[in-house]
């Protein structure tokens, strides 16, 4: 029991972390609302996943990735704005999820809209650490250069900056954390836990490494508080997670030096 | 005689099916300090993006060294604004390009910035002659053979008798730099400039010496209204 217990705890820390790390850089670049809509998008893909029994976090990923590029090719064709495609691509992935997810058992209903990271096995466990590492890793390296072009993209591309190419990037890494995120938290709410942290990080910081590692911390210590928080009062672990965010958020409000 | 260092031949820029650069062709001498002039859209800051390669264009951008020089380049509307959304300050602001401390000191030196007093603010939290002399410091830190400025913040008074222009004058000698600058102010063209630009919508309206070419006339042609100016005599 204890060896489950630390299986989500670890899991838990290490997807808060990396969520609250690659947030950070969403709010920098303005795409802080992009995580929910991308949320959605993996309900479809974990609904499969529960129908046929194979891995929600593949179910998640490939569906967030179909619908990511769907939303990229549309943007090029059409150039509607990024919030009315992702809005659109949401709105479908979230109505064909609750179509196919009647076909699961009952109780995994609960486990795609919350998460259930209760469950979460050994294999996910090692598979959640070396994704999270991983990411950590390849963002660490480009935050700087996509910090600049938030600056200017000009001066970004004139210090030798293949803006395009780490934007890319960038993005896969969204994906992937929100597919990891969505077995922490479930396809409702990833965006809570990568935006969340990062705004309560920005109350306190000045510069952009204090920010960063700020987001990053705050999301490991709400996840890993929320799972305790779970364990001793019987609560959904997704949802305490979640809370316990809000509330640190509040907090950092109420301290935060004017 | 001093050496070319950039040559644009017939430079043409559409956006969409509206030409902005027409025809446009060019010689930079090493040493220079020119001074490009002209009303809003007549394609200036599109000329610098597209020598630049960050904008598509039809014609030949020659760079006559050898090997590329070593360009710095400070875009319009680079405003404090912007870095005040962001967590960063302006030691990070640095990194980004250099990553030795003292050399980051020194640069600050220069440009009559005290490190101490500025490097862990954010760069949109210090007064606006502080940020220009960052600005500039920041373009100086690579040590550019090059530098295309679009309208650094004109008439701001960074303090004393000096200007960003006076300040720039110094390192444009000091370093033998070429300098590439777009502005509107007059009395800076006629204080610094080797050679003018003027830029109309129609093309290029002049080129040469300051005092030889700006007469009321040119300008009129360039900006397409009367130009009244009086020169200040010290």
């Amino acid at each position: 029991m204890y060896f489950q217990f630390s299986l989500s705890l670890i899991s838990a820390i290490f997807i808060g972390g990396i969520a609250g790390y690659l947030g950070s850089l969403m709010i920098t670049k303005r795409m802080g609302l992009v995580g929910g809509p991308l949320g959605h998008l993996a309900l479809p893909g974990v609904a499969l996943a529960l129908v046929y029994h194979f891995n929600v976090f593949l179910g998640a990923l490939l569906t967030i990735i179909i619908g990511g590029i769907f939303i990229w090719l549309l943007e090029i064709r059409t150039k509607a704005s990024m919030e009315a495609l992702t809005g659109l691509v949401f709105a479908t992935g979230v109505s064909l999820g609750f179509l196919i997810l009647p076909f699961s058992d009952e109780h995994q209903l609960e486990e795609a809209l919350i998460g259930d990271i209760t469950q979460i096995s050994f294999g996910e466990t090692v598979l959640a650490i070396t994704l999270s590492v991983l990411i950590f890793l390849i963002i660490k390296t480009i935050y700087s250069k996509l910090l600049l072009a938030e600056i200017s993209e000009d001066l970004a591309k004139t210090e030798g900056i293949q803006v395009e190419k780490y934007n890319f990037i960038y993005l896969a890494c969204i994906a992937i954390t929100v597919a990891l995120t969505v077995k922490l938290v479930g396809g409702l709410l990833p965006v809570a836990l990568m935006v969340i942290p990062a705004l309560t990080a920005k109350n306190f910081s000045r510069s952009s490494f204090q920010y960063s590692f700020g987001s990053l911390g705050f999301g490991a210590i709400s996840a890993a508080s929320g799972i305790f928080l779970a364990k001793f009062l019987s609560l959904p672990a997704g949802l305490s997670i979640i809370l316990l965010n809000a509330l640190i958020f509040g907090i950092s409000i109420l301290t935060k030096k004017q | 005689m001093p050496k070319t260092i950039l040559k644009v031949k017939n430079l043409n820029v559409k956006f969409g099916k509206e030409k902005v650069v027409r025809n446009l062709s060019l010689e930079v001498k090493r040493g220079e300090f020119l001074i490009i002039l002209g009303p809003n859209g007549a394609g200036k800051s599109t000329l610098f993006k597209s020598i630049l390669g960050l904008i598509p264009s039809e014609g030949q951008i020659i760079w006559s060294e050898k090997r590329f020089p070593k360009i710095s380049y400070l875009p319009e509307r680079l405003s404090q604004d912007t870095f005040r959304k962001l967590a960063i300050t302006v030691k990070e602001f640095f990194r980004f390009k250099e990553s030795s401390d003292e050399k980051i000191f020194s640069t600050l030196e220069t440009v009559g910035l005290e490190p101490k007093k500025v490097l862990n603010k954010n760069p949109g939290n210090l007064s606006s002659g502080q940020f220009q002399r960052m600005l500039i410091a920041w373009s100086l830190i690579s040590e550019p053979e090059i530098l295309f400025f679009d309208e650094p913040a004109t008439g701001i008074d960074i303090g004393g008798e000096e200007t960003i222009y006076s300040l720039l004058e110094k390192f444009w000698k000091d370093k033998n730099l070429t300098i590439l600058l777009i502005t509107h102010d007059l009395n800076v063209i006629y204080k610094y400039a080797t050679n003018v630009l003027c830029l109309s919508k129609k093309g290029i309206c002049c080129f040469g010496p300051a005092k030889e070419i700006l007469t009321p006339e040119v300008l009129e042609k360039v900006y397409g209204t009367e130009v009244k100016f009086y020169e200040h005599k010290h």
